[in-house]
């Protein structure tokens, strides 16, 4: 067990270093960071100059990575422009924990992402656990009741939410519970926001905000998972060991749910193991048509600024937490299904 | 005592069977029966067909110049007789743009995955044939774009390439540089399902006798791999080829909704809702329902199709799902 991790973790090294240079290689030409430091003011061209040696952007391509990777407390950087080192760095390097400052905020990226990561989690969180408790009831009542009328509507209906872009779900539901209720005189949902501006912020408040937001990502989740969970259930109870169960003469109810159940979800694990890490990244689309300020959002306006300290700080988090919880999900299968042997 | 099927009149009625409702002798007719029969891809394949006479068909009534006309004088104007679809905040007509939108959208989402699969499959053969260091090597490069939110991958290489890829005439048509841009990136990004698909069905497969008999008369690896293994995986490429289309489609849009997508004066179905989260509270509905409801009539149709796709080409699935 223990070397089965310890030889995943040393796998996963090279796989996160190969990603860290591809996407340094994209950021460093996904815009220009300095162009909008002056606010509406066009930035004159000696302070320019100035800005891109502090940012160390004058380097080549190959220091800067390093630079960022190991940080550059070492290496002399030449601050007024004279062509020679005068003093050394102050950055620490990713490996060292310093994921270098936001050129947009001036502070270091880790933090700037910290601060959406509350925001972001509610939201996401929230709709994995509806989606996954929804998913289950109606993916076990349609396998009960397959190729009835009720199964047949909910395949359907599945077919058509998973077609559906989120973005035009969120429209439709804010068209409707926000702008035609709002018309008709009806207790209407907010647009936009995690709370009123200038009105307290309780849990109730945000809370009504996120239904909106919440029920676009989980109606299509749902329409996903369902089918999933539908089919190994369908397996499941036409497997022999529950012919076996019915056959001693448990109650239905008892081989459904002490049985049948438990085999059932083990592939739910893996997909929901699988699914955390993206959940950091939040919700790109969703958040910007909710203005829910999560970490979709700060990518969003990282990418328009070429904030890449912020966009790679973001990424590298994701890639990270997908090679922990790849591990962790092994590790969790195998605890829950003996037959899986990790080796 | 005579058991049912061999009594005279059942087998008179064996005899008196007409022959259309025999069995078809060949696989392709096997599943094109079994497609017939599903309800839902009929269905979807109906639906497709009327996209396409509509996107089609509806640039033999409208020209491109009028798609892109703007006359803000009759911005923002709801659906009427004149304009059924409404005119967006310039003052097009919104019906025209569909049609053309919708063109770019479908040339996207096909084009897209013929790269996707190609890429796919290349990989998937690779490594699952020569095994080793090759597979090792390509399974990284598979591992590695699965391990960033592939929208967010998107949205970085959309800017990174992003105005990269000059204009193009063809056909007499301008296109923006952009479209060949949402191509490269869905293709380059969307391979990875497939890859791993292909790449098991080479793994249990190379091991098999047939394969064996080939090298044993001498056949090339080349000829080995797309002439002997290749063909069993035909079905599952083509289904996920098929429901390929349906997710590049939406990737598509995904990205122009953003705005880092298709730039004007092309326009998509996703580039033409870019807009629309300030008009919800303004009220034009007509903005966003129109493009987002052709969106969603031709995933879904192209997703019933690729289900009835999967069920007529393999029949233990329907089993199973």
């Amino acid at each position: 067990m223990r070397a089965y991790i310890i030889r995943r973790i040393v796998q996963a090294i090279p796989l996160l270093f190969g990603i860290s240079v591809i996407l340094f290689l994209m950021m460093t030409s996904v815009g220009d960071p300095v162009s909008t430091m002056g606010g509406r003011q066009r930035v004159a061209s000696k302070d320019r100059d100035r800005l891109v040696r502090q940012l160390g952007l004058d380097q080549p391509i190959h220091l800067q990575y390093l630079f960022w990777l190991v940080g550059n407390d070492w290496y002399r950087i030449d601050t007024d422009g004279d062509g020679e080192g005068d003093a050394y760095g102050t950055r620490r390097g990713v490996l060292r924990g310093d994921f270098g400052s936001s050129f947009r905020e001036r502070r270091p990226a880790l933090d700037v992402i910290g601060d959406r990561i509350p925001a972001t989690l509610l939201l996401m969180l929230t709709a994995e656990i509806v989606t996954v408790i929804l998913a289950l009831v109606i993916g076990i009542y349609s396998a009960l009741r397959q190729y009835t009328f009720a199964d047949n509507l909910i395949t359907a209906l599945a077919f058509i939410f998973y077609s559906m872009p989120i973005f035009w779900i969120a429209l439709s539901l804010l068209w409707i519970f926000s702008v035609q209720f709002k018309q008709a005189g009806l207790p209407y949902l907010p647009t936009v926001g995690m709370f009123e501006p200038g009105k307290p912020v309780t849990p109730l408040e945000i809370a009504r905000h996120m239904i909106l937001p919440v029920a676009s990502l989980s109606l299509i989740s749902i329409a996903g998972y369902s089918r999933y969970i539908r089919a190994n259930m369908l397996e499941v109870i036409n497997a022999d060991y529950i012919r076996t169960a019915r056959a001693k003469g448990l109650s239905s109810r008892r081989v459904l749910w002490r049985h049948a159940l438990k085999n059932a979800s083990l592939p739910l694990v893996t997909l929901i193991g699988l699914d955390l890490p993206f959940l950091v990244g939040g919700a790109v689309v969703t958040e910007q048509i909710f203005s829910w300020p999560g970490m979709g959002q700060l990518f969003i306006s990282s990418l328009d600024r070429a904030d890449f300290p912020v966009l790679m700080g973001l990424l590298m988090l994701i890639a990270l937490l997908v090679v922990v919880f790849q591990i962790l999900t092994d590790l969790v299968y195998g605890w829950l299904d003996p037959r899986i042997r990790l080796t | 005592m005579a058991t049912t099927d061999t009594t005279p009149s059942a087998l008179a009625s064996m005899r008196a069977r007409p022959a259309e409702t025999r069995l078809p002798r060949t696989l392709a007719g096997l599943a094109w029966m079994r497609f017939r029969r599903h309800k839902m891809a009929m269905f979807g394949l109906g639906l497709l067909i009327a996209i396409l006479v509509y996107i089609v068909g509806g640039s033999l009534v409208f020209s491109e110049a009028y798609a892109n006309y703007n006359d803000t004088t009759r911005r923002l104007q709801s659906p009427s007789a004149e304009h059924p679809f409404g005119t967006d905040e310039i003052g097009r007509d919104i019906l025209a743009r569909t049609i053309y939108g919708g063109q770019i959208s479908l040339i996207i989402g096909v084009l897209a995955v013929l790269l996707s699969i190609t890429i796919g499959t290349t990989i998937g053969m690779l490594s699952g044939y020569y095994g080793g260091l090759v597979d090792a090597v390509l399974m990284r490069i598979t591992e590695a774009i699965l391990s960033v939110p592939t929208l967010l991958l998107l949205l970085v290489m959309a800017k990174f390439f992003g105005g990269r890829i000059p204009d193009l005439q063809l056909l007499g048509r301008q296109f923006s540089g952009s479209v060949v841009v949402i191509i490269l990136i869905v293709g380059f990004t969307s391979w990875t399902y497939l890859a791993r698909l292909v790449r098991s069905t080479f793994l249990s497969l190379r091991e098999q006798e047939f394969v064996l008999a080939a090298r044993a008369v001498g056949a090339r690896d080349r000829h080995i791999i797309l002439g002997h293994i290749l063909p069993n995986a035909a079905a599952p490429i083509l289904v996920s080829a098929t429901l390929g289309v349906a997710a590049a489609i939406l990737t598509e849009a995904y990205i122009s909704f953003l705005g880092l997508g298709v730039q004007p004066p092309t326009a998509t179905w996703g580039s033409m809702m870019q807009g629309a989260t300030g008009a919800i509270t303004r009220g034009q509905w007509w903005l966003w329902f129109f493009p987002g409801l052709l969106i969603v009539l031709t995933v879904l149709s192209v997703n019933f199709l690729g289900d009835g796709l999967r069920d007529a080409l393999d029949p233990h699935s329907d089993k199973k799902i």
